[in-house]
Formats: structure tokens, C-alpha cells, sequence
């Protein structure tokens, strides 16, 4: 979910919760109980399918049962008419009659018992009643009333003994009953009725008794002549269909009823059976209601949790805004109040400057010295944290210029050399040659870097040596292999310990912390150059020119106390020393590095390190750096490499120092001066190199210079370097000896004496070492008259700023009429001519184009209109005639000026922050100088913009690769033919490219 | 000649007491440095150009500070223009008086303000003395025949 949506369905209908789960379960209530309904009735018909089936079948036995019994009754009337009739005496009685029914009741299933009743007429019923010594009775038990007939019960089955006697013609459904069977001659039966005894409902079954024989056709008359008696049971209804029907339902949920339905409008009940419960449906049914119920209340839950997750979403979301804005607030703060502290802080700087001038105690002196001391510590640490501030608000913006990365590590040695050299400690550099003289990066921030992490080992660093070093990332890359991993943080010493005396082959010969800048490494370093910067200079500048960036690697080595293991991952953290201790000790906040941190991430590298405790630590970094090609170099290394002179080309000289990398330091150096170096390791080699140079022919080394380092020139005293120079000395061939010259980290005064007195009269130089340094020096030893170089060298008589601005033309924009007049004094001491506009409004007249304006330089506190403002409009007015042009066609003067109309503009600005130097570049201002001017300040400033101005230009407007080295070999071009020789270049930027293109050879 | 030298050593004494008393700094001497054979009277054009722009501020100043209902902002901005001005001619004083002024008018204390007017009023009667003095001094070593000596 994006945080522009802001809400789900589910959070935006959060309300309706609650009801959908009703609705849910009402839902799951209703389905299960339609699913109980169809489980049902489906039962329901499966069970009157089988009940169907079960009473046809049933039916059929009933049917069948009937008919045994019908037929057993009518074998009954044939026994009673044979033996009782046609016998006589009749050999049937009461007794045998019950016997004998009773065994064979199992013949008549569905009768209960049978009685037979032999048909009495009124004139024999005296006879009857007293020859069977009984009284003939009614249904109801009393002495019948003199009627046509009866039908007394005579014999009878045992259970039916209580209706013995009864007239069977007194009972309704009886008499009608034996009515008709006595007509028709065959079986018949009552409809349903009471029974007498028992209460349940029954059906009597009559069948006639004939006293002779009946012809199969006989009449009703004859029949009813030949009746005899009859022969009757009952069927009792309810114990039958129970017996019938009781297994049919015993084990199914059969509610059962029977009915008589002869009355259709009254149905009778003749059996009932309660149906049971169908619990499978009901179950399943239930269940299901129970699961849906579960399901609703999981996904009632689960939304309910959406919802609060969504909730402490967005809380955390708006939190984070929140938190967001306190770090930016935060770090507003801190350059805000940086920044006011800064100011405040000057003041107290100068007057404690200004105190220290007047006159003191030695106390008070020392009291404000301290002060002085502290507060610069305080301002270089608001610098720092203003730096760390902006870093962490992303304000921070890299610069991309050129600049020579060796001058750079020079002047960081210079700031450490005061320091190194009152510790005694060895503190050198060496920048690989593979590494271009020129990069495209941030000066500034890479001195930054370095400086912290050479003022660490500085601070850190109490014996032994100080190593910086700058190669090529690719080619550590290759040589680092696995042997040296296994010397990181604290391996095995083996591997480094190479020589007997337990000496390291490092700069100083303490043991490094990281065996990879050991000799041994070195070594390949220096000899893989040196091959291939003879061999295939060519094949590397094809195979590099493809790629547009360098990624250097930096690696500052130190033998200092290192740092504890347990601090290790500290390291990077901000204000984290390695411990607290080390802070009181050493001083510093720790912010550097976590500062040095960020910028090599800015710089698209990455910062490690390797330490061990007591043994050192070096500290390595990688950084991309922009390259530069090579058709720019020359014009840039003519304006800013001034600092080399070049007049040691060619000179020759020895550097004698028994530790190869001291040595390769020292060769680093004197090469970039151009002088040829060779290498040897005692001064007895050195000496002997010099001889032969001397005594056999010219294509021998013969050098100019001898370096000695101090340590060898101690532990070669003994063995007689006096007398081998004096050796040397008077060799004939000689025009010019040798000069002698000591390197030293710290010397005595006894030992510079004794140095001179051994032969080092010409001089000493102390290291660190500097290219520029040693310049010097050679210059003074060598006094190689070179007056123009010395000029050169120096920038410092105010006869070379004055070229600078010459015949420019340059505007002050000022309210402030001193102000005025100081900017103009200062422009006009580099030579240009200066107009002033004392407001925004006036410079903007003046600016109308076309005017003839070099540069402006712009106030930008004014009233009515700042010079934001002022400058923006001046951009606008620009465009505007820019457009003019291009749409216009060629100008019309057509020469000297370039396509593009833009005026450099700088603001003054008593602001250091560098958010107004953000704010001057985002309103279109090329630069800006500080107010108030100094010359040294503003000449640097200038001599930024004016001198490689076309170049910066163009760097910033670079394209594609192919394009911009094509328009920087058509300016030099131009430069060289200068634009008074009338070359007329084309319009169209294609047919441009290709004027250069043709000047290529 | 001994005349010329004991004007010149008075001079670098004075001067030299102008910077350790704070009346001027650094930019000051780099004014001097502005000064060559092109603009021979630039340090003394300045400062008069100064001398008058502050005497005229100080005036508003005064001015506004007098009214009824103050207008910070317009004092801030004298104030400012004071400050620029002083920074460029190096009158350290006047600069530090002015820094504080500031911060009064951004309070809007009328008090702070009134007591730095007078203290700027002050400190720049003070300065003008003190550069007058050094100026005169000047001529008399360029009346006398000797060049004015660079510190």
C-alpha cells in the first residue's frame, strides 16, 4: 500500500465490522439450517421409499397370514360339522374343542382366538339352555330377551373363555356378521369395532357351520335351512399392525401412524410410534454453523488486526515524518547555531590574537595562549560538526574540478611537518605513477580526508613512521592474494619479519600493521610501473580511455598504538574514540572519521582499516575521481603546476639509503622534478657508481646529487665516508663534483655540525619531504640562476597578480560606498578597469547588453533589491538576448564573442556558510569571495574564474566524452591561432567539431 | 634625516599602538597594500569616504532611535551599512560595537541600542582622531622628504 493511498477497503470501512459479522453469521445460521432441511427431506423420501417397499411387503404377508387363517377357520367349520354334527353322539366337547384350537393356534396367526356358537332358534332354546345346563346371555351379560334365534358361544378357545354363553347375535356388527355368512357361505368380516374384553379395536371373522352337505350350487334358502352354527375370532387390529410394524420402525426415525380410513373424513388412529431425532442432520447441520461461526470470527479478527496493524502504520508513518523533520531540524540547528557561534568566535580569536600582542607576564601569556589554543580547537571542531550536520541533512555536495592530487598531498604533509618533526616520527608520501597528475574531484574534501587521517596518525603516533600512499585501486586488487589476508588484524609476524635483525622492510622499519605495504608488495608496485610505463604507455592510454573515472586507492600507514581489537567496529561511529581514556590523552572528538566516512561513500569509495595494538594501524581508502584527458592536461599543467620548476630536467642523482622504501619515497619525489634517479644502499655503492660514471664514458650514470639519509650516513661514518670522498675528490675528469646533501627527519645542532664538517656543507634537508621543498633546496644548492623560475615560484610580489585582470573589465555592485571603493582599490591592483553601481538597479542598467562587462561582482545584502535578485534578473535578461541571437541568425558583428552571452558573476559576502555559497550558485552566481577582501583570498578566487574559466565552462557543459575532448582541442586551437588571425569558424556546432578534427596532426 | 626617522619611528609606534589597541585590524594593512604609485591617496580617500558615511549613519541612527516608535528595521539597517563599511576599512571597534547593535535591534531593546549608539558614536570619534593623527603624521614624514614607512 503506497502512502498516497492512505486507506484500504478494510481501514476505510472499518465501522461496518461489526455488522458484516452479524450478517456472516446469520448467513452461516440460515445456509446450515437449509442444509439440515435438504438432508432432511432427502432422508424423508429415501425413508418412504424404503417404507414403501417394507408395507407392500408387509402387505403381502398380512395378506398371506390372512388367508392361512381364513382357511384354517374353514377347516375349523368342517371339524365342528364332522364331529359334532355328523357324529353322534357328537364326539366333540368343550375341552377337546379348546385343545385342539389351541395347539393349532400357530395355524391362525392373526386371530386371537376362535369360539364356535351353533345357531339356537326360540322354540329349542329351553332344551338348549338345559341340555348344556347354561343361560343364554346378551353381549352385556344379562339373560337374553326372547328373540328368533341365537347364537350362544358353546365351545371355545381358553383365552376366549369370557364370552362363553354370549349370544353372538345380540352384538350389532356380530349379528349382521353371522347374517351374512350364513347367506353367502363363506368367510366374513365386521368392520372395525370395539372387541368385547380387551379394548382394542378388531375385526371378527364369521364363518357358517352346515349341519349336512351343501350342494355346490346351492340357494340362499338352502344355506341358511342347513346353518348349524358358526365359527368366529377376532382379528385385534392394534396387536397385529404392532406386530407387523414393530420391527419395520424399530431402528428408523419413523414416525408411525395407521389409520382407518373407511370413514375418509374421520381417520382413525389404530397405531402410533414416535419418530426419533435425525441426529446426522442435525449434527452436520451444527457443525457446519460452528465452522461458519469460526470462519467469520477468524476473518472478523483478522480484519479487525488489519485495521490496527494499518493504524500503527500510518501513527508510525506520521511519526516518522515527524522524527524526519526533527533530524533536519537538527541538523538546520546545528549549522544555525555553528554558524552564530562562528562569528562571536572570530572576535574572541582576534582579541586574544591582539592580547598576546600587548605586553604580558609570562603567566598572562600563557594563560591567553591557551585560550587562543581552545578556541581555535572549538572552531575547527563547530567546523567539523557543521560539516557532520550537513552531511546527515544529504546538504553536502561534491565539487568536480581539476586538480593535482600530489600538490595536494604535499601541502597536507607541510600542515603535519612541524608536528612529525618534533615527534621524530617519519612522515612521507608516495603517489604511484600510474596515478594521472590531474583528477576531476573535490580538492577540498579529499584534503579533508587526508588530513584526518594523517592528523590521526599524527596525534596517535609516537615513534617510527607516518606512510601515505596513493596507487591505482585495479592494481591492489590483483596483487592482493591470500597470504596477506592472512596477516590482517593481527596474523602471524612471520611474514612480514623478513630480515635477521628483526628490522621491518618498511619506511621507518618498525613493523606496519598491514603487511601489504611492506617492500615486498612495494617492490612489484614500483617495478610493474616501471615496466609498463616503458613498455605499453600506448596500450594503457587505449585500455583507459574507454573508462571515464579512476578509482584510487589511498592507504595512510602509521606505527602508532593502534587500536584496541574491542574498538575496533566503533571506529567509523561519530564522536566514538577508542576509549574514553584516549580522548583525555589525545584529545579530539572522534568526529573525523565518521566524517572522513561519509565523504569517501561520497566519493564512491569505501574506508577501511587494519590495526593492531602497538604495532599500528593503516587506514586505506578508495575514491573514483573523474579523469582527465590528455589533450587537457597541457593546458591546465600550464596554469596550475607552476608550483615544479622545471629547470632540474635531466640532473641526475643518487639517493643512498639502506630502506628501500625511504629510498622509493625519496625517488617519487626527485622524479617529479625530472630528475633521474638511481637507488643504492650503502654509501660505498654509491660512491663506487660515482667513480665509474666518472672514469668511463658518458652514457654511465653520472650524477649530479647524492642524497644520503641521515641513518646511513651515521652507521657509514665509521667506515670511512670522509676518505672516500676525499678519494673522489681529486679525480681529474671532474668538472663538477657531486652535491651532498643530508636528508633528515630531526636533527641536532651537533649533528649538523658534524654533518657539515663530514662533507654535507651544501645542505640539509629536513622531511617530510616536498617536491617543492626539495626544489628549493636543489635551487639553492645547485644556484642555478634562474631568475625567471624564482619569479615564477613564487607567487608572491603583487607584479604577478597584476596580469591577471588586465584590460578587464569588471563591475562593483555595492550600497555601501567604502565597501565600494575598497572592492574597486583591490580589482584595480590586478589591473582591471572597475566601474561601481551603488544598487542592483543601477548595475542593471549598466548590464543592458550590450555592454562590455568582464565580470560583476555583486553585494548581496542591499536594499530595494539583493543581489539574488539583482543576479537573476541579470540570468533572465541573458536568456532573453541569447534567445535573440539564436533565433536572429549569425550576430552581426560575428567575431570575438562567443555564442553563449554569460556574465561571470561573484558575489561579496561577509557569510562563510557555505548554504549562502549554495544559495549564490542556485540563483545563477558563479562563485563568491568573502568580504572583506584579501588580496590573497580574492586573487585565489579569481584566479579560479579567470584563468581556467574556458575549461571549468566546458567541463560543465560536457555531454558525451567524444564531444568534449573535441571542443577542448578546438580551443586550444583557437588559442593558439588566436582569434586575430582571422580564423572564421563555422556556425553549426557539427562543421566546429570538425576544424579541430583537421588540426589533429 | 634624523627628523625624518624620528617621525617615521613615531609613526610605526602609533600605528602599531592602533592595531594592538584594536582600533583597526588586518584590513587595514591590506588597504595599505591597495595603495601604490596609481592611487597615492587611496587609504586617506577611503577613509574620509568612511568618515563621512558613518558620521551620516551615525546621525540617522541617532534620528531614528529618537522616535516615538522606533523602527528597528530601518535602525538594523544603518546599522548594517555601518558594519560593512567598517569591516572594509578594517575599524575593528566600530565593527564589534556594531555586531552587538545588531543583536539589540533584533531584540528590539531600545536601551542596548541607545547605549551602542553612543558607544559607536564613541569609538568612531576615537577612530577618526586616531586615523587623522596617523594621516597627519604621514604628510609631515612626506613634508619632511622621507617615504612612510610599511609595517
Amino acid at each position: 500500500m503506497g502512502t498516497k493511498i492512505g486507506y484500504t477497503f478494510i481501514q476505510s470501512n472499518r465501522a461496518w465490522l461489526p455488522k458484516a459479522l452479524v450478517l456472516w453469521i446469520m448467513g452461516m445460521a440460515f445456509i446450515s439450517m437449509s442444509i439440515y432441511r435438504g438432508m432432511d427431506e432427502e432422508n424423508k423420501i429415501r425413508r418412504k421409499e424404503v417404507l414403501g417397499s417394507m408395507c407392500d411387503q408387509r402387505a403381502r404377508m398380512l395378506q398371506d397370514q390372512f388367508n392361512v387363517t381364513v382357511n384354517h377357520v374353514h377347516a375349523l367349520t368342517i371339524l365342528v360339522s364332522t364331529f359334532h354334527y355328523f357324529k353322534n353322539p357328537s364326539a366333540l366337547d368343550q375341552d377337546t374343542f379348546a385343545e385342539y384350537t389351541t395347539r393349532t393356534a400357530f395355524e391362525r396367526p392373526l386371530l386371537s382366538g376362535v369360539a364356535y356358537a351353533p345357531r339356537v332358534v326360540d322354540a329349542q332354546r329351553e332344551q338348549f339352555e338345559r341340555q348344556h345346563g347354561m343361560t343364554i346371555t346378551t353381549m352385556k351379560s344379562e339373560p337374553s330377551p326372547i328373540r328368533d334365534e341365537y347364537a350362544p358361544v358353546m365351545f371355545y378357545q381358553e383365552p376366549m373363555s369370557h364370552v362363553k354363553s354370549l349370544d353372538m347375535m345380540s352384538g350389532e356388527e356380530d349379528r349382521e356378521n353371522i347374517l351374512r355368512a350364513r347367506a353367502t357361505g363363506k368367510a366374513v368380516l365386521t368392520r372395525p369395532f370395539r372387541l368385547l374384553g380387551s379394548h382394542h379395536l378388531g375385526v371378527v371373522l364369521t364363518f357358517p357351520v352346515y349341519k349336512s352337505k351343501l350342494p355346490p350350487r346351492s340357494t340362499v334358502e338352502e344355506r341358511i335351512k342347513a346353518t348349524a352354527g358358526y365359527i368366529g375370532g377376532p382379528f385385534d387390529v392394534e396387536s397385529l399392525v404392532e406386530n407387523l410394524l414393530g420391527q419395520l420402525a424399530g431402528n428408523q426415525a419413523i414416525l408411525v401412524n395407521v389409520y382407518d380410513m373407511t370413514n375418509a373424513s374421520d381417520p382413525l388412529i389404530i397405531y402410533h410410534q414416535k419418530a426419533s431425532t435425525p441426529w446426522t442432520a442435525l449434527t452436520t447441520a451444527f457443525f457446519l454453523f460452528v465452522i461458519g461461526l469460526l470462519v467469520g470470527y477468524i476473518l472478523y479478527g483478522a480484519a479487525i488486526h488489519i485495521v490496527k496493524v494499518e493504524d500503527d502504520f500510518h501513527k508510525m508513518q506520521e511519526l516518522k515524518v515527524r522524527a524526519e523533520a526533527a533530524d533536519v531540524a537538527k541538523s538546520q540547528f546545528l549549522a544555525t547555531v555553528s554558524h552564530e557561534i562562528r562569528t562571536p568566535m572570530n572576535g574572541i580569536l582576534g582579541m586574544l590574537a591582539l592580547l598576546l600582542d600587548t605586553d604580558l607576564s609570562s603567566t598572562q601569556r600563557d594563560y591567553a595562549q591557551t585560550a587562543q589554543i581552545c578556541g581555535k580547537a572549538l572552531i575547527a571542531l563547530i567546523n567539523e560538526v557543521l560539516d557532520r550536520a550537513k552531511i546527515e541533512a544529504r546538504k553536502l555536495e561534491l565539487e568536480a574540478v581539476l586538480f593535482n592530487l600530489r600538490a595536494i598531498l604535499d601541502d597536507v604533509l607541510s600542515l603535519f611537518s612541524e608536528k612529525s618533526r618534533n615527534k621524530g616520527i617519519e612522515l612521507a608520501v608516495f603517489v604511484s605513477d600510474k596515478v594521472p597528475e590531474f583528477v576531476l574531484g573535490d580538492p577540498g574534501r579529499f584534503r579533508q580526508i587526508i588530513t584526518n587521517l594523517v592528523g590521526n596518525s599524527v596525534k596517535f603516533t609516537e615513534r617510527g613512521h607516518i606512510f601515505v600512499k596513493v596507487h591505482l585501486a585495479e592494481r591492489t586488487m590483483v596483487k592482493t592474494d591470500a597470504k596477506d589476508e592472512t596477516l590482517l588484524n593481527g596474523g602471524t609476524e612471520e611474514g612480514v619479519c623478513r630480515s635477521g635483525t628483526g628490522q621491518f622492510n618498511t619506511l621507518s622499519g618498525l613493523e606496519a600493521a598491514d603487511g601489504r605495504n611492506s617492500w615486498d608488495k612495494f617492490k612489484h608496485l614500483i617495478d610493474a610501473e616501471g615496466f609498463q610505463s616503458n613498455a605499453s604507455i600506448i596500450n594503457m592510454m587505449a585500455s583507459n580511455g574507454g573508462s571515464e573515472d579512476v578509482t584510487l586507492m589511498v592507504c595512510v600507514e602509521d606505527t602508532g598504538i593502534g587500536i584496541p581489537l574491542s574498538a575496533q567496529e566503533r571506529v567509523f561511529m561519530p564522536f566514538m574514540q577508542a576509549d574514553s581514556s584516549t580522548s583525555r590523552h589525545y584529545g579530539g572528538t572522534g568526529i573525523g572519521l565518521s566524517i572522513s566516512k561519509c565523504l569517501v561513500e561520497l566519493m564512491r569509495g569505501q574506508i577501511s582499516f587494519v590495526s593492531r595494538p602497538q604495532v599500528g594501524s593503516t587506514f586505506s581508502f578508495t575514491a573514483v575521481f573523474g579523469k582527465c584527458k590528455e589533450y587537457v592536461f597541457e593546458d591546465i599543467k600550464q596554469s596550475k603546476s607552476e608550483d615544479l620548476p622545471p629547470g632540474f630536467k635531466g640532473l641526475k642523482a643518487v639517493v643512498v639509503d639502506e630502506k628501500p622504501v625511504r629510498a622509493a619515497v625519496t625517488q617519487y619525489h626527485l622524479n617529479r622534478l625530472g630528475i633521474m634517479v638511481k637507488m643504492s644502499s650503502s654509501i660505498k655503492d654509491a660512491s663506487s657508481t660515482a667513480k665509474n660514471g666518472l672514469t668511463s664514458s658518458e652514457d654511465k650514470f653520472q650524477p649530479d646529487i647524492i642524497l644520503v639519509e641521515k641513518d646511513c650516513w651515521i652507521s657509514g661514518e665509521d667506515s670511512g665516508f670522509n676518505a672516500q670522498l676525499l678519494d673522489w675528490k681529486p679525480n681529474g675528469h671532474v668538472f663538477k663534483l657531486p652535491k651532498l646533501i643530508l636528508l633528515a627527519t630531526n636533527i641536532s645542532k651537533d649533528e649538523c655540525d658534524k654533518a657539515k664538517a663530514g662533507g654535507f656543507a651544501d645542505t640539509v634537508i629536513m622531511k617530510p619531504l616536498r617536491a617543492s621543498m626539495i626544489a628549493a633546496c636543489l635551487q639553492q644548492v645547485l644556484s642555478t640562476e634562474n631568475k625567471r623560475q624564482a619569479g615564477r615560484g613564487v607567487p608572491n610580489g603583487s607584479s604577478f597578480h597584476q596580469g591577471l585582470l588586465r584590460g578587464k573589465k569588471i563591475l562593483v555592485v555595492d550600497d555601501n560606498g567604502v565597501n565600494r571603493m575598497v572592492a574597486a582599490g583591490a580589482l584595480k591592483k590586478f589591473g582591471a578597469t572597475v566601474e561601481c553601481a551603488a544598487s542592483a538597479k543601477a548595475a542593471l542598467d549598466k548590464l543592458q547588453s550590450p555592454h562590455c562587462f568582464d565580470a560583476c561582482f555583486m553585494d548581496i545584502q542591499m536594499p530595494e533589491m539583493d543581489g539574488f535578485e539583482a543576479t537573476r534578473r541579470i540570468r533572465q535578461m541573458e536568456s532573453k538576448a541569447n534567445e535573440q541571437m539564436m533565433n536572429g541568425g549569425s550576430s552581426v558583428d560575428g567575431t570575438a564573442k562567443r555564442d553563449e552571452l554569460h556574465l561571470p558573476i561573484l558575489a561579496m559576502t561577509a557569510d562563510v556558510i557555505h548554504a549562502t555559497f549554495d544559495e549564490c550558485l542556485k540563483c545563477g552566481m558563479d562563485g563568491y569571495v568573502s568580504k572583506p577582501f584579501e588580496e590573497e583570498n580574492l586573487y585565489r578566487e579569481l584566479a579560479k574564474f579567470f584563468k581556467s574559466k574556458p575549461l571549468s565552462a566546458f567541463i560543465k557543459m560536457r555531454q558525451g566524452p567524444g564531444a568534449f575532448e573535441l571542443v577542448i582541442l578546438g580551443l586550444k586551437l583557437i588559442e593558439r591561432f588566436s582569434w586575430n588571425q582571422s580564423l572564421s569558424l563555422p556556425q553549426e556546432p557539427h562543421s566546429w567539431v570538425r576544424v579541430p578534427l583537421l588540426g589533429l596532426d | 634625516m634624523d627628523v625624518v626617522s624620528q617621525l617615521q619611528k613615531q609613526f610605526i609606534d602609533f600605528s602599531s599602538s592602533l592595531y594592538r589597541e584594536g582600533y583597526v585590524d588586518d584590513q587595514f594593512s591590506q588597504l595599505h597594500k591597495l595603495q601604490d604609485e596609481s592611487s597615492p591617496d587611496f587609504v586617506v580617500e577611503v577613509a574620509s569616504l568612511f568618515f563621512d558615511d558613518a558620521e551620516k549613519l551615525i546621525n540617522s541612527m541617532a534620528r531614528a532611535l529618537e522616535q516615538p516608535c522606533v523602527d528597528f528595521k530601518q535602525v538594523d539597517s544603518h546599522v548594517h551599512q555601518l558594519k560593512g563599511s567598517s569591516s572594509s576599512i578594517g575599524a575593528l571597534r566600530v565593527k564589534n560595537v556594531c555586531i552587538a547593535f545588531r543583536s539589540f535591534c533584533d531584540a528590539q531593546n531600545r536601551e542596548g541600542c541607545m547605549r551602542c549608539l553612543q558607544q559607536v558614536s564613541h569609538e568612531y570619534t576615537m577612530l577618526k582622531s586616531k586615523l587623522q593623527t596617523l594621516f597627519r603624521m604621514e604628510q609631515q614624514i612626506l613634508a619632511a622628504g622621507g617615504s612612510v614607512p610599511l609595517e
